[in-house]
């Protein structure tokens, strides 16, 4: 008890004299880690040129840093989230019961979803039917919703090789996730009729059978994976059998080692994602407390700069990474020198 | 065989079945031991090589040295030599100048390939290299207008070519880097513009971003872990040592005491995470604090800590002779001289072995850092104390995590490198507490 006495009335001290005088001068952001290399990239170049201190930028998930986005108005709460899938309704009524009511939506950029085997294994073009065959739980078979009995990519399809199905597939508190299962695995139960048969099953509701198509099968030719793709890659080393997710700009930083595969034909490429032909990818943001625009220094010239053509340009570093230029960019930039927040989600 | 020892079957001499057994058990028994101390010094070598082997490398970088012209048309256009104007001309004005500067020097060498853009050739040249040259020309205006010497970091994927890790198949496949490119690499270093030299960034540069990899260093990480050791030695010895000494010397054995007691062990046996959690609702949620600062980071890790230092220091204060204590007090000492004219400065060396011994463990720490923002890309040093403890920081063990996650592979050998700082620090302190032991210790 001493102890804690003598603990807590020292720390009190402190906390008085560290939260009277002090005034943050950096920015700080949190948030998704497909954002974090890029925001890296424009925080070190931001550091370099401007007058003002470099940007912290922490990782930890889309999730987490819209969350702490929204924990309220203040310097001890960060400015900038930055989240590979766009906010929810339950962040920004959470935001708003702690008195953060504007915030500024910017998209950066597209991110594309790749599948990846190793450097020496067979080719593969898949279609998300494919995907959806060789992973879910229930798959559709004469006509009849069975248990899942694939055991190789042939079985899902048979113009595949016929190597053992074994993927790694990002886990559910990625954001990369959510992509994963919209643009593959629903879009490959529409194609395989399982949707309707789920919804049959389900007396009509669509909802509840969209639900049930993200049920993966759980003998462990799906596997979760909770850490970044540096763990998923050194996975795929141990398995040469192995399919990986990684994003776009991971594969192009090692395409020495992995060997990536076509969907419903299209080769990944910053172009081809571009141009849309490639369907597996999604939008990037970051989200901007408005109320501290004006108080920490910088914060509009660093959100400025980040979406200048120097950085998100086609040419720009950011694009050299692997982020696919957002088309509409000038009209990101204009927003961003406007201040406008955001409307209601629609 | 004497006539006795066949009279009894019993000889010194000659072993019994009973004996042979326990002498094989005993044998048994060393084996045993040795296997699991040879087990653990196995453990130790495998981990040391793969860590030394893949580490060493980020102590040597790949550096292009070659005169760059410092054209005073594009990098002060009014010629008046004034840095707040010169700033103006951004890093990237400054790549152009060195990627001139680089082409120039391969058509005086006669180097250049046919067909080879500048995009490829600039390539080279890392992206920190234009950010050093600016900094430079703004430390010194006068350069401008000359030539000067100017030593470039490379890329990281032509340093990888240098340290193996990159080979001519892998250029080929790989889209960051060209065979092409490596050949000129190769007629480069023939003709000494470029090669491998000792790598003092990597101590105490700041971290970069993952177009860099070449640059990324540990500067930041080990002041952080240096400002949070300092708060924590400040803290948790004082408190430490007061309530081990109470707790030891003046409490009455009760049942208060006891809880407390239990409680203390229980502490040191807690998850860090839950320190964490702690310190991210009372410091920074509460009380306000900075986030990402060491001065939050060095409180968690106080409270972490602190049961640590109590345990030593109550272990050591016990181990000194009750005669000494009687003697003092049997001269008319009174109790708190007796603490701390005889007691305390016996039980030092113990005390200052455990506080170490505690702050090394501190050092290595992660987990709790997480809750506190400290877990970040940072890339200004903070400020010098006691502003500094209030600036954000980085940590040693955050920032080899923060290398393990990074897309580039040149940040594996990174990782391993910020290991082999850590361990050298970590073996340091160890040795510090040794010889503490050795030097002052009293056995009775």
């Amino acid at each position: 008890m001493k102890t804690a006495k003598f603990t807590v009335s020292a720390l009190a001290i402190i906390a008085a004299s560290a939260s009277g005088a002090y005034a943050r001068d950096q920015i700080q952001s949190a948030g998704s880690s497909t954002v974090l290399p890029y925001a890296t990239i424009v925080a070190e170049a931001f550091g370099e040129n401007f007058d003002f201190p470099t940007p912290v930028v922490e990782s930890g998930g889309s999730g987490a840093g819209r969350k702490k986005l929204c924990e309220g108005v203040g310097e001890n709460t960060i400015d900038i989230a930055n989240s590979s899938s766009r906010i929810k309704q339950s962040d920004i009524d959470t935001c708003a019961a702690n008195g953060v009511a504007e915030i500024m939506e910017v998209r950066i950029g597209y991110d594309g979803i790749v599948f990846a085997s190793d450097i020496n294994g067979a080719e593969f073009a898949f279609t998300p039917a494919d995907w959806y065959n060789a992973l879910a739980a229930e798959v559709v078979k004469d006509g009849a919703l069975v248990a899942n009995a694939n055991k190789t990519w042939a079985d899902a399809n048979a113009a595949l090789p016929a190597q053992d199905i074994l993927a790694f597939i990002p886990g559910t508190k990625h954001g990369t996730r959510e992509v994963f299962d919209v643009k593959v695995l629903e879009a490959g139960c529409k194609a395989t009729g399982a949707l309707e048969a789920f919804t049959a099953a389900a007396g009509g509701d669509e909802k509840e059978g969209a639900k049930k198509c993200l049920n993966l099968r759980t003998d462990g030719a799906s596997v979760d994976i909770d850490g970044d793709y540096t763990e998923t890659l050194s996975r795929i080393d141990a398995n040469k059998n192995a399919i990986g997710v990684f994003g776009l700009s991971f594969y192009q930083n090692n395409t020495d080692k992995l060997k990536v595969a076509t969907m419903d034909g299209v080769v990944p490429s910053v172009d081809s994602i571009a141009s849309g032909d490639y369907p597996v990818s999604r939008p990037l943001y970051f989200y901007v407390k408005k109320a501290h625009l004006g108080v920490i220094p910088g914060l509009k010239e660093y959100i400025e700069f980040f979406v200048s053509d120097d950085m998100a340009g086609p040419e720009g570093p950011l694009a050299e990474y692997g982020l696919v230029s957002d088309p509409e960019l000038a009209a990101t930039q204009a927003m961003v020198a406007a201040e406008t927040p955001m409307g209601p989600l629609n | 065989m004497t006539a006795e020892s066949t009279n009894t079957g019993l000889s010194l001499y000659k072993t019994d079945a009973r004996t042979k057994r326990r002498n094989a058990a005993e044998k048994r028994f060393r084996i045993y031991g040795m296997l699991a101390v040879g087990f653990g010094v196995l453990a130790l070598i495998v981990l040391l090589t793969s860590v030394l082997g893949t580490g060493a490398g980020s102590f040597r970088q790949t550096f292009l040295t070659m005169p760059v012209a410092l054209d005073a048309a594009a990098l002060d256009k009014k010629g008046n030599r004034d840095p707040a104007e010169m700033a103006k001309v951004t890093t990237i004005g400054y790549q152009k100048i060195l990627e001139k500067a680089l082409i120039a020097e391969l058509t005086e060498q006669k180097l250049i390939p046919e067909g080879m853009s500048t995009k490829d050739i600039g390539g080279l040249i890392s992206k920190e290299a234009p950010a050093q040259l600016r900094n430079k020309v703004l430390a010194n205006p006068d350069l401008v207008g000359q030539t000067i010497s100017f030593r470039a970091l490379a890329n990281g994927r032509i340093d990888g070519y240098f340290k193996g890790r990159v080979t001519m198949e892998s250029a080929a496949l790989d889209s960051n880097v060209s065979p092409a490119q490596l050949e000129l690499v190769d007629k480069m270093r023939g003709a000494n513009l470029l090669g491998l030299g000792f790598n003092w960034g990597f101590v105490f540069d700041p971290d970069a971003s993952e177009l860099r990899p070449e640059a990324a260093g540990l500067g930041v990480a080990i002041l952080g872990s240096l400002y949070m050791m300092i708060i924590v030695l400040v803290l948790s010895l004082p408190l430490g040592v007061a309530a081990s000494i109470y707790l030891e010397e003046f409490a009455p054995t009760n049942r208060w005491t006891d809880l407390i007691e239990v409680n203390i062990a229980n502490l040191a046996a807690v998850p860090s995470i839950v320190f964490g959690i702690l310190g991210l609702a009372v410091f920074i949620n509460f009380a306000n604090m900075p986030q990402s600062s060491p001065l939050v980071g060095g409180l968690v890790l106080t409270l972490m800590t602190l049961p640590t230092i109590i345990i030593a220091t109550r272990a050591a204060l016990k181990a000194v002779p009750p005669s000494i204590k009687d003697a003092a007090l049997g001269v008319g000492a009174s109790k708190t001289q007796t603490v701390f004219h005889h007691v305390l400065p016996l039980a030092m060396p113990g005390i200052l072995t455990g506080t170490i011994i505690g702050l090394a463990q501190a050092l290595g720490e992660t987990a709790p850092l997480l809750l506190i923002g400290m877990v970040a890309f940072v890339r200004d040093y903070p400020g010098a104390p006691p502003e500094g403890f209030l600036d954000p920081a980085s940590a040693l063990p955050v920032q080899v995590y923060n290398f393990t996650q990074r897309a580039d592979p040149a940040f594996i050998e990174r990782a391993s490198g910020a290991i082999i700082v850590l361990l050298v620090f970590l073996l340091t302190m160890n040795i510090l507490a040794i010889i503490l032991r050795r030097r002052f210790e009293r056995r009775w």
